[in-house]
């Protein structure tokens, strides 16, 4: 069996000092293997999204191991946890969180750029990217020039243009109407037809009703850990591509 | 990543907001400017004194008469000449000094001697038109060399002038111009004081230096002005050239040895008579032009400096303004190094902008002449204060910066 994607092993964090102390993660230990798809739920407050910084290399947890693709990521200077988000990990925000006053597609060489990509691949890749989300259109639109939905199909094709082996999303559609929600799980379920490992967090039953895999945190512990498919093949809600709207 | 790369970032973060690089840039392109125009009005101010010190001569020592030493109830109780005695009285000046000072073998560095009488404020007329000269300085054809006057037209009056006293005048243009008006002043009767003298050369225009006009200046023979004017009395002072600019403290001390000897003063006695190096003035007002300069520049380097704190406030605010921006950044994987060379860039751009438009400022204001004295821009300055303003760019952009660049990225992309 190849080496999982993403292994947690006792995850913990932390917050405060002395009696402010609050126990986010209370030993999590995870394994996703390469073609899932993983929904983690769990009430606000559950450490769903504290595990999920974790996971992204955004923070670090207070003890307990993780590895990606077999590298363990505590042992990483800043230099080379940088190149690990770039290269290994996309990561899609609930609040989108691209870069103001840059165009869809500067967005979206972003991180290219900070990869070393030279300009020609990176714009053809950025301009790859984007056609696969739909936007193909609005490649010159500036953030504030693009709807809610739009936005996150650009932060979707930020997030996917290094061709990472870890897609993780933190309530993409949290902020988003029915009919963008819908169009940003097809492209995940598209995503994952096409190999691409996916952990999304939610707290909709919609949304993860798409994953293979739905993890339940309750008070920083794993409760509950159901497969609703397997991790080979195609996602249960993935439908046969349509021409998109 | 590239440089080019981060290059283009940082100026794409300077654009998002024009205005504010636009001010801060301002702050340091005056701090330079104030900077390289300042050092240049003092070294403006030094060149134009240095020039008119020049004027009076070159390797040229004045000696005149003094009443500090010597005289009767001087404070030189020391000097202790013929006892208690009966002090002798100061000596004036005369013409046996000056032709001692000739004596080649006790005064082998002084070229010539030029002794001087002077009449201030005499009126001279021309038919009917009067002006009042305001030197006329009775002295030996060896004067016009000694302290750089040239005739521009007609002739200098010459030693058998001298020995005849002849009544014959060089003016200045000042002089020419008042009593002449147009006309060719050469060959015509100016009287002063019902004496009657012939103009026979008109002297190179020099310019005024401040109060005095240079120009304003009537040259005679010396007996001819004692015959009518001053009286055979002392001399006003003495002008001795030396034989070059290297010889001047040399035959400074031969000046003295020969005037002590002639006036009796013991060695280290107080003089009746100062000398005035002409060298040794330069040095001193260089010096002082050059503290006057130094404190001109420290001002404005206060200004750079506050130019400079400015960069650092602006940097402070703009990482703070951008912390999410460089949370996103990180997020994606922007290496600590990019975000930290994006911000220092941003940062030595401004400084670098406003440092060259700083120069640029300068050396258009340097064209200006400031209450008459010309600005004279400074190379190093140029260097010196666009090196600072960039390291101010550097140094105070890198706080901001590093502190940015450290930040982890979930901290930066909490921050509202």
């Amino acid at each position: 069996m190849s080496v999982p994607v993403l292994s947690v092993r006792d995850l913990s964090k932390v917050y405060g000092e002395g009696d402010a102390r609050v126990h986010a993660l209370r030993g999590v230990s995870l394994t996703v293997e390469r073609g899932d798809y993983v929904a983690i739920m769990g009430a606000s407050g559950s450490g769903k999204s504290t595990l999920m910084n974790i996971l992204g290399c955004l923070d670090v947890p207070s003890s307990g191991r993780y590895l990606i693709e077999g590298t363990d990521v505590g042992s990483l200077d800043e230099r080379r946890l940088a190149v690990l988000r770039n290269r290994k990990i996309g990561f899609v925000f609930q609040s989108f969180n691209l870069i103001p006053r840059m165009s869809a597609l500067a967005n979206v060489e972003l991180p290219m750029a900070y990869g070393g990509v030279g300009a020609a691949e990176r714009r053809a890749r950025a301009l790859a990217a984007l056609e696969r989300v739909g936007l193909a259109d609005r490649v010159r639109h500036e953030p504030n020039e693009l709807s809610g939905g739009q936005q996150q199909r650009v932060a979707v094709a930020r997030a996917l243009v290094t061709a990472p082996s870890l897609l993780l999303a933190d309530e993409p559609t949290g902020n988003l109407d029915t009919a963008s929600t819908r169009d940003v799980l097809e492209i995940f379920d598209e995503l994952n037809v096409s190999g691409r490992t996916i952990v999304i967090i939610t707290h909709e039953d919609d949304v993860a009703e798409h994953a293979k895999r739905v993890v339940r945190l309750v008070d920083g512990r794993i409760v509950d850990d159901r497969r609703q498919a397997p991790a080979e093949g195609a996602p249960p809600r993935a439908r046969t591509p349509e021409v998109p709207a | 990543m590239s440089r080019f790369e981060i290059l283009r970032f940082a100026l794409r973060g300077l654009a998002a907001n024009k205005l504010r690089s636009f001010l801060t840039t301002l702050g340091i392109l005056i701090g330079v400017a104030a900077v390289i125009l300042l050092v240049a009005f003092g070294e403006g101010a030094s060149r134009s004194i240095q020039q008119n010190i020049q004027r009076l001569g070159s390797n040229t020592l004045t000696v005149s008469a003094s009443f500090a030493g010597g005289g009767p109830g001087g404070f030189a109780g020391g000097r202790g000449r013929g006892g208690g005695g009966p002090r002798t009285q100061a000596r004036q000046l005369t013409l046996d000094d000056a032709r001692a000072l000739t004596d080649r073998a006790q005064a082998p560095s002084v070229r010539s001697v030029s002794p001087v009488v002077t009449a201030n404020g005499t009126a001279a007329v021309y038919e009917g038109t009067s002006h009042t000269v305001s030197q006329l300085v009775g002295t030996y054809p060896s004067y016009f060399e000694a302290t750089n006057k040239v005739v521009e037209k007609g002739s200098y009056f010459v030693n058998d002038d001298v020995v005849a006293a002849r009544k014959v005048m060089v003016v200045g243009r000042t002089v020419a111009d008042e009593l002449f008006g147009a006309a060719d002043p050469v060959g015509r009767q100016v009287t002063v004081s019902g004496v009657p003298f012939t103009v026979v050369g008109v002297l190179r225009e020099l310019g005024s230096s401040g109060m005095q006009d240079a120009d304003d200046v009537a040259i005679v023979p010396l007996p001819a002005v004692q015959q009518s004017l001053t009286g055979f009395g002392p001399l006003g002072s003495i002008i001795v050239q030396a034989t070059g600019a290297d010889t001047t403290d040399a035959a400074q001390d031969e000046v003295t040895a020969i005037l002590d000897q002639r006036h009796g003063i013991a060695p280290g006695g107080a003089a009746d008579y100062r000398i005035l190096n002409q060298a040794a003035l330069q040095e001193t007002v260089s010096s002082t032009i050059g503290v006057f300069t130094a404190l001109l520049g420290a001002v404005a380097a206060i200004s750079l400096l506050v130019g400079g704190i400015g960069i650092t406030n602006i940097m402070l605010v703009t990482v703070t303004e951008r912390t999410r921006e460089i949370g996103i950044r990180k997020a994606i994987g922007a290496p600590r190094s990019a975000i930290l060379g994006q911000f220092l860039t941003e940062a030595t751009v401004l400084s670098l902008a406003g440092g060259l438009a700083g120069v640029l400022v300068a050396l258009a204001g340097s064209r200006l002449p400031v209450a008459g004295i010309q600005p004279v821009v400074v190379p190093s300055s140029i260097a010196l204060a666009l090196g600072v303003s960039v390291g101010i760019g550097l140094f105070f952009g890198g706080y901001p910066a590093n502190r940015a660049a450290k930040l982890r990225p979930i901290q930066a992309l909490r921050h509202e």
